[in-house]
């Protein structure tokens, strides 16, 4: 082995994300199919059924309103998922004591789980989009803005699960996290509707839940319309993964969780 | 140079267990090297803040002269480890976990699989490399440990009760094994609860007991120091209520008695003496491990002094 500390970390890197993808690929009943049924249950029940009864919603039919939510939607769980119970679960096993024990700085081991993380909630979201053209025509407006959004929020989601699964000492704790805040936060993120449907107090409270912003800014890639302004989505965003890297780094640094 | 060198390596867990205290100890580069020690001594928090699985209280470690806390990339790069509980993806097959593994040390694919395959050809598990961990023996799942810890060629190898559970015939290739990489040029650190093993593998040795090393010496003047040792004889016919004056023993049973005798002392003496009182001797063997003996004697002593 001569090569070059960077060139070590590189291979060390790409160890780590091949084996995080090869999981979620190895596992794919688990992590990609489930995600493809419950959104197009989704698709059909508020799409179309509900949704022909709606009616238009910021100049498009509902269907096409709530597909980028959706897909959105999709990422930030998945992406979320995947890094909680992959690293929970090699807490768990013992596993992780493989990558402790190895030259491996603590940045990359944060890098590998979140592009693993990442790489599944992108894996997800092309399923779900491919679903929905069953069911609408998907313009993009903006593919910078588009693209961007949805890779930055499963960065920032995979990062949450990183710190939640760090903390974790049990498979419940890892679920605790999703199911009373982040899926509150979804749903009550306009992924459904415009926030301009709800009285103005509600729409000052819904301004402090960053899903919106997320969910907000890609349905501005794809449709060209916003509740909110783009430039605050990317500068809330950035902000949030910058703050919760550091934090993911400091944990790691420590040992929190993982050394004695 | 050395392999190892730890100075006055501490640990106080939260709980206010004192596990370490002030420990220091060298190991030179090439050696085979026996940690040994009671259930609770300190030996797998000592092997835990080498490897950097438990942080330190306070102290210093050196691999290969370079300081674990300025330069950890480095020291890490030289150790391979073999924990003591199994602890890979159960999941995952037996040779992506060896790649794996090379690849967290840098190692790129073009040699981390031949060196994954020369290793599971040597370690008996090559019919096995697309098996899950999860579905191999105990013997395989230790044998998978050492080669997982060795895919990267590591300079230290560091082995924590690497043969326990494990059958003798397979803890005997084991040791072939073991002695086959030392004479390599890897340094081996050993901790064991089987003394035989480290009688027979390792030149030098620590004992160490509540956190502290109470012995630090060579293998061969630690078992000098026996003044005497016990043998256990099978007779031929029973000694029925005949006394065998002359020699110090102890009757086990009808045809089987113990015979204890000073260092130094000839075993001739002993069989003159049963030669005349007509007993003939079947099969003889040693009591009890000689380093055994030693190390109940050495943790006797430092639980009587504490």
């Amino acid at each position: 082995m001569n090569q070059s500390r960077q060139q070590r970390h590189w291979i060390a890197l790409s160890t780590l994300v091949t084996r995080e993808v090869r999981r979620f690929f190895r596992i794919w009943p688990q992590t990609l199919l489930p995600p493809a049924i419950t959104m197009t249950l989704y698709f059909i029940i508020f799409g179309n059924l509900i949704g022909s009864r709606i009616g238009e919603m910021g100049g498009f039919t509902y269907m096409e309103y709530i597909v980028p939510g959706i897909i959105m939607m999709a990422v930030i769980n998945n992406a979320y998922a995947n890094v909680a119970s992959s690293f929970f679960s090699a807490k768990f096993q013992n596993h992780v004591e493989e990558l402790i024990v190895a030259p491996v700085p603590n940045y990359l081991i944060l890098a590998g789980y979140v592009a693993g993380g990442t790489a599944r909630g992108l894996c997800v979201g092309i399923i779900v989009t491919i679903v929905s053209l069953f069911f609408t025509r998907l313009p993009i407006e903006h593919i910078f803005i588009t693209i961007s959004m949805v890779v930055l929020s499963a960065v920032l989601f995979a990062i949450g699960g990183f710190i939640n699964a760090v903390y974790a000492r049990s498979f419940d704790e890892i679920s605790i996290i999703p199911t009373f805040i982040l899926t509150p936060l979804t749903y009550l993120g306009g992924v459904f509707y415009s926030i301009s449907l709800l009285p103005e107090f509600w729409q000052n409270v819904s301004l402090l839940n960053p899903i919106l912003y997320m969910v907000n800014a890609f349905r501005f890639g794809m449709l060209g319309v916003s509740d909110i302004p783009v430039v605050a989505a990317f500068s809330i965003i950035l902000l949030f993964i910058g703050g919760l890297t550091a934090f993911a780094l400091y944990l790691l640094h420590k040992g929190t969780g993982l050394r004695n | 140079m050395k392999a190892l060198s730890i100075n006055k390596l501490s640990k106080t867990y939260r709980n206010g267990l004192q596990a370490l205290k002030a420990v220091s100890l060298d190991i030179e580069q090439g050696d085979f090297f026996a940690l040994l020690g009671p259930n609770g001594a300190g030996k797998t928090t000592t092997i835990g803040i080498i490897t950097s699985l438990v942080t330190k209280t306070a102290g210093s470690i050196k691999v290969f002269d370079t300081d674990l806390d300025e330069d950890p990339e480095q020291a890490k790069s030289y150790i391979g480890l073999v924990p003591q509980e199994f602890n890979f993806n159960g999941f995952e097959q037996v040779k992506h976990i060896l790649v794996t593994q090379a690849g967290y040390y840098g190692m790129p694919a073009s040699e981390a699989e031949p060196r994954a395959d020369e290793l599971l050809k040597q370690l008996g598990l090559w019919e096995k490399r697309h098996t899950p961990s999860r579905s191999l023996s105990g013997g395989m799942k230790r044998r998978l440990m050492i080669a997982r810890a060795l895919v990267h060629n590591p300079k230290l190898l560091i082995l924590d009760e690497p043969t326990a559970g494990v059958d003798i015939e397979l803890r005997r290739s084991m040791w072939t094994f073991l002695r086959k990489i030392n004479a390599a040029g890897t340094t081996i650190i050993l901790t064991t609860h089987y003394l035989e093993e480290a009688e027979s593998l390792c030149r030098n040795i620590a004992i160490i007991d509540k956190g502290e090393i109470i012995e630090n010496t060579d293998m061969k003047s630690l078992l000098n120091r026996l003044d005497k040792e016990a043998f256990i004889l099978d007779l031929k016919y029973p000694l029925l209520n005949n006394t065998l004056e002359g020699l110090d023993y102890e009757r086990l049973d009808d045809t089987t008695i113990e015979v204890e005798i000073s260092r130094g002392e000839s075993l001739n003496s002993v069989f003159e003496v049963l030669s005349r009182h007509g007993v003939e001797v079947v099969s003889m063997k040693n009591k009890a491990n000689r380093l055994e003996e030693l190390f109940l004697n050495l943790v006797e002593t430092s639980e009587q002094n504490a």
